[in-house]
């Protein structure tokens, strides 16, 4: 009992295995613990909840800005155009 | 993501620098200014890639599409692009900064959370699925994370690095990047939810 005793009323250390467990599989050890935290402890709840939105609206904004491009302006692309085909003659 | 229409069977396909900025400037600009957040140099990473492309263009071998080409070449250099942010001379200042910011999160003995900077409910989180907002509220709380931390979330939560490749281009340790991992989302969500209410 004593040793689980730190993961129980620390949540510093709930926290960092709600993160970990959002990218790695938690050994068993680490997941009954952070169980019998999340059941007593409903800020932790609420942190893990919240956590997880955030991963979610992070992919989220990432796979919308690729249906949404960003505009480069028109001179910067003709310029580049530009620089590309200078390059090739260059090479021929 | 880019649907190539020009791919061939085989896999191979014809690549046509001169089409580039025409099919792809705008993707790669969006691509770069999501994971940096700086516009111009997000610019220059563009041309960037595509001189460094037009230099390897004879080693191009069809194995990918070319704009899985063009967008790994430019993956690459954002990926240089953090790694210099989080090596510089700020480095040790700016973690040391975020570091005593959280510090007040728990209670230092029995590492509860201290009573006002406990996550609290919002209540509108599908709202916030659809929100404009969004966004600018998470750059402008991702730009207050240092450096180091920002890249690490990046790679891991945005790109889905697997941890080993973030830890050997970043330089850190897996221990390191588990307490990074913790503390930049640590920081981050108290930053969303100041900026939520």
């Amino acid at each position: 009992m004593n040793s689980l005793k730190g993961i129980i009323y620390n949540c510093r250390q709930a926290t960092f295995l709600i993160e970990k467990k959002q990218i790695k599989k938690l050994t068993f050890r680490e997941n009954v613990e952070l169980r019998i935290h999340l059941t007593g402890c409903s800020v932790c709840r609420v942190f893990q909840k919240q956590s997880i939105l955030i991963n979610r609206l992070v992919k989220n904004l990432i796979h919308d800005s690729h249906n949404k491009d960003r505009k480069l302006d028109d001179n910067f692309k003709k310029n580049l155009q530009d620089k590309i085909e200078d390059e090739l003659n260059k090479n021929k | 993501m880019l649907i190539d229409k020009n791919k061939s069977a085989s896999g191979n396909e014809h690549i046509d620098p001169r089409q580039w900025v025409k099919k792809y400037a705008d993707y790669l600009y969006t691509y770069a200014v999501t994971r940096i957040n700086d516009e111009e140099q997000a610019r220059d990473l563009v041309q960037e890639t595509f001189l460094a492309a037009l230099e390897k263009v004879k080693n191009f071998e069809g194995r990918s599409s070319e704009s899985t080409w063009l967008t790994a070449i430019l993956k690459n250099k954002i990926i240089d692009i953090y790694r210099k942010k989080s090596s510089g001379l700020l480095k040790k200042t700016d973690v040391a900064d975020a570091e005593t910011a959280q510090k007040d999160f728990f209670d230092p003995d029995d590492g509860h959370w201290n009573e006002e900077f406990r996550p609290r409910e919002i209540g509108v989180e599908e709202d916030l699925l659809v929100s404009a907002e969004f966004s600018i509220i998470f750059q402008k709380c991702m730009e207050k994370l240092p450096a180091l931390w920002s890249s690490v979330f990046a790679m891991k939560h945005m790109d889905e690095e697997l941890t080993e490749n973030i830890c050997e281009a970043l330089k850190i340790t897996p221990s390191n990047f588990w307490v990074i991992i913790h503390r930049a989302k640590l920081n981050l969500r108290a930053c969303l939810q100041k900026n939520w209410i």
